[in-house]
């Protein structure tokens, strides 16, 4: 162990011979383990308990055997493929893997319960702090250190270390930067914005068959219908801000909140992405031309603004001017006076600037 | 047997010349363990993470974390010739195409639950019997972290395979970013490498789910294996059980082997749900895409209760300066967690402050015997569980029959109200459970024995408890209250001066009050009169 001097007049000589300790020295745990008084601590188990158990334990081994085997066999025998085929693998597989599990896991308990002794043994517990001299040792030890290490008298270098350590640490971040463009107005705009290849008006087409809308088709009070741009079908990214439900109204049901320049023969169409975090909101309930979003049931009127009714949403789903090009088809007459979908900080209050735009 | 086999015998010395293993060993292989169900819960966890590794390194050899579109043609004919991502279409690989996929998907999904469960359940344990108490406040942290940490690695775990719902949860999480103020748009940008969804996400998320996340957890949970070796399990009280002693099984191999049965236990049981229950059928939602959703999109079930905060918040947005502040998006996302988080991991220091208890606890609390901290833990747990049962109130809604915007309702006053009604409950079990205590030790227990009295009474008679019940009991520790009164010259102890000491002092007297203190059972000679159960012989109604 250590051995501590007296501290030296000098004070610069090591004030303490350090010792190496024993190999076996207390890491943890060095009690002595024994057994509560007036009792054995290890109490054996019931002989004939022991030799039925056995049996048990040796059956329960086996079913393990087998259907660990059953388990290999299954993964020959069940191919997979269809529907019918890749279950009955899963069955199989998974059945044989859970019986060969459970029923060792039984045996090991069946054994440590009846064929293994009972224990009741006792160990001593010490406060976990060290004691005092430990304690002592390892501050002055610290000190005698901090100050062999010039660290403390050196201030030049105590304070360009630190210097040298500030751009090093920074440069992890600032690696990060190429994770992904600024965000620049890139939430502000969507496709519906920008004319098609050859300068026309983008036309509303069906989300999944791609069709045109012709506005005299689209008659169906009450309907619903999912819309995308035309020629970003498949553009996830275009899609997570651009794409609409479009509903019928006859004239008499559109009450003020609805931008009517902005429909074409009662037809409104409303951005889908919900303006609390995204979600599209697709259901919707003819009778009170209700909007829901599955996601967290914010509720829009479609037939007033589709301002919100109900839920967490605190915006109303923004509208798209529409109008038909010389065909006979939707398109969009220009892009969302404001910006779709979920709010975010910079986004500010874009309903209250068109409104004083307008006016 | 004499002497160790030569296999042993052989790879031991060669070990032990080398690394000096056998002192180690000699300290520790009779290690005492004790004994009690509720200890095993956070073995579960700690299973489930094993498996959840062995699981999990199978599936990354075929899944491809690319958000590339192609074309599906693999076995599953219902999506064939459909256009998805390539994270999608190998996920179905693994799903149809190779043997032993589905199974060990489903077994690795569910094994994801029950670790998030198991962790759950062994903290409310150690909550509840303040198993936290010093000197274990750091594995506590420690067990915070790893809960936090399995709550992101689930989220970047089921957005992986960029199925219908899995594409919801992202959306909601970029919804989610978007509102953090002043950098939420940025930080968007930067995790989807630019507009949403984008092209990056999928990788992203695939490295820190097999890689950033499990290595931390796998370095923490270390960490919370050798503390508790290091400081020894806590035990329940008991006979011969004492702050300075462990009383139980030695590690070998008792305790080993009951270990290795619980481990196969665990997997055997998650290979029966991975097996007959089937979880998340990424075939039937389809690929995603942002224009499309199913209704009764549910998270798994620990983010529930952040789903259930979304969805009962009403609408707050604030406009100044031309930003937005949206409170119906942040205080959901941020409040719960943190109270629950943060309040969990005050909680130790909390509690020594009120008390001032400064001592080591190894014998743990029943959590009967400190009511307000059982209390304040199902209040907890109320308001965890309304936040959770919220999450799903379309399903609620739909099953049973009530009107879906009742149920947001009932969540924004519950949210309050719960938790105060399941404080008081609570408080109250704890304390009829404390005099049902006393009274055992006191009065003993019914004997079953009805004995008729020269005048005619019949009493009950009661005998003294089994000895290890009443050794339980009377483990019953005082919660220190602190010295906050008026000194004989009218002058309060220094700290207790002020509001917040005062406020301190008052609570500490709350907290620790014994309402019910244990008087010990002694069985006098006459006593049985006051037991008597049935018909009184002084009441003589005669008809």
């Amino acid at each position: 162990m250590t051995e501590q001097n007296e501290y030296p007049e000098s004070g610069r000589v090591p004030t303490r011979v350090l010792g190496t300790p024993p190999a076996d020295a207390p890491i943890v745990d060095t009690d002595p383990i024994r057994a509560p008084e007036g009792d054995p601590g290890v109490i054996p188990p019931d002989p004939v308990k022991a030799r039925k158990a056995e049996r048990l334990v040796a059956l329960l081994f086996l079913i393990t055997f087998l259907s660990g085997a059953g388990f290999i066999a299954s993964y020959v025998i069940f191919q997979v493929g269809t529907i019918d085929k890749t279950a009955a693998s899963n069955y199989a597989l998974g059945g044989t893997l859970a019986l060969a599990l459970l029923s060792l896991a039984a045996g090991l308990v069946v054994w440590v319960r009846q064929i293994m002794p009972k224990y009741n043994l006792i160990q001593e517990r010490h406060e976990m702090r060290s004691d005092d001299e430990a304690r002592g040792y390892v501050k002055e030890t610290f000190l005698q250190g901090a100050e062999e290490s010039g660290f403390l008298k050196h201030g030049l270098l105590r304070r360009t270390l630190l210097l040298a350590a500030a751009p090093l640490g920074l440069a992890p971040l600032v690696l990060l930067k190429d994770l992904g463009p600024l965000p620049g107005t890139a939430l502000r705009h969507t496709v519906w914005g920008e004319p098609t290849k050859d300068g026309k008006p983008r036309r509303l087409v069906v989300e999944g068959t791609g069709q045109p809308i012709r506005a005299a088709d689209f008659n169906s009070p009450g309907g619903i219908l999912s819309v995308v741009p035309e020629g970003y079908e498949e553009d996830l990214n275009v899609l997570a801000k651009a794409t609409l439900i479009l509903i019928k109204f006859r004239p008499e049901e559109l009450k003020s909140g609805t931008n009517l320049n902005w429909t074409h023969d009662g037809i409104v169409a409303y951005s889908k992405i919900c303006t609390h975090v995204g979600c599209p909101a697709a259901l919707y309930e003819q009778t009170t031309h209700h909007i829901l979003c599955p996601c967290h049931q914010s509720t829009f009127d479609a037939a007033d603004g589709a301002k919100v009714v109900f839920g967490p949403a605190a915006r109303p789903l923004p509208q798209l001017p529409i109008g038909i090009d010389e065909e006979g088809y939707l398109v969009a007459k220009s892009d969302f006076k404001v910006p779709v979908g979920p709010s975010f900080w910079e986004r500010g209050d874009a309903e209250a600037e068109v409104r004083e735009k307008a006016s | 047997m004499n002497a160790p086999p030569k296999a042993i015998a052989g790879v031991s010395t060669f070990v032990d010349d080398r690394i000096g293993a056998g002192n180690f060993l000699k300290r520790n292989m009779r290690k005492i363990f004790p004994d009690h169900w509720s200890f095993l819960l956070g073995e579960i966890a700690l299973y489930s993470f094993i498996i959840l590794l062995l699981t999990g390194t199978f599936l990354t050899f075929w899944f491809k974390p690319s958000m590339g579109e192609v074309t599906y043609t693999g076995n599953y004919a219902p999506l064939y010739g459909v256009k998805m991502s390539e994270a999608y279409a190998s996920a179905l690989h693994i799903s149809f195409d190779v043997r032993g996929g589905l199974l060990i998907r489903q077994i690795h999904h569910w094994a994801a639950l029950l670790f998030v469960g198991g962790m759950m359940v062994h903290m409310l344990r150690i909550f509840f019997t303040g198993a936290y108490r010093k000197p274990r406040e750091l594995n506590w942290i420690i067990g915070i972290l790893l809960l936090s940490l399995a709550l992101f690695e689930g989220l970047t775990g089921y957005s992986l395979p960029d199925d219908l719902l899995s594409g919801a949860g992202l959306r909601i999480t970029q919804g989610v970013l978007l509102a953090i103020p002043i950098v939420g748009t940025y930080l968007q940008f930067f995790l989807f490498g630019g507009e949403y969804p984008g092209h990056d996400v999928i990788s992203r998320f695939y490295t820190i789910h097999i890689l950033l996340i499990p290595g931390i957890l796998l370095a923490l949970i270390s960490a919370h294996m050798i503390l508790m070796w290091v400081q020894k399990h806590t035990q329940m009280p008991g006979k011969n059980r004492t702050e300075k002693n462990v009383v139980g099984a030695p590690f070998y191999p008792a305790f080993m082997i009951k270990s290795g049965a619980f481990f196969l236990f665990t997997f055997g049981v998650i290979a029966l749900l991975g097996t007959f229950a089937q979880i998340n059928p990424i075939w039937l939602f389809g690929p995603y895409t942002p224009a499309d959703i199913s209704a009764g999109s549910q998270p798994d079930f620990y983010m529930g209760f952040l789903e259930g905060a979304l969805r009962i918040m009403p609408a707050w947005e604030i406009n100044f300066l031309g930003h937005t502040l949206t409170l119906s998006v942040l205080i959901p996302a941020l409040v719960p967690l943190g109270i629950i988080m943060t309040g969990l991991a005050l909680y130790p220091f909390l509690e020594q402050w009120i008390t001032g208890d400064r001592r080591e606890h190894h014998v743990a609390d029943r959590p009967r015997n400190n009511p307000h901290r059982t209390s304040i833990g199902m209040a907890g747990i109320t308001f965890y569980g309304i936040l959770w049962l919220l999450g799903a109130n379309d399903e609620i809604s739909a099953n049973f029959y009530i009107d879906l915007y009742t149920t947001t309702w009932f969540g924004r006053i519950a949210i309050f109200v719960g938790p105060a009604i399941a404080y008081w409950i609570t408080y109250r079990i704890c304390i009829g459970l404390q005099r049902k205590d006393a009274e055992v030790l006191s009065h003993g227990v019914e004997s079953g024995v009805i004995k008729r009295l020269p005048n005619g009474q019949y009493i009950e008679i009661h005998t003294p408890p089994a000895e290890d019940i009443a050794e339980h009991i009377r483990g019953k520790k005082e919660i220190p209250v602190l010295e906050g009164s008026e000194d004989g010259e009218g002058i309060p102890p220094k700290g207790a001066r002020g509001p917040l000491g005062r406020l301190r002092t008052k609570m500490s007297r709350a907290y620790g009050t014994d309402h019910v203190p244990l008087t010990d059972g002694h069985h006098e000679v006459g006593h049985e009169e006051e037991h008597a159960g049935v018909g009184a012989g002084d009441r003589k109604e005669l008809h």
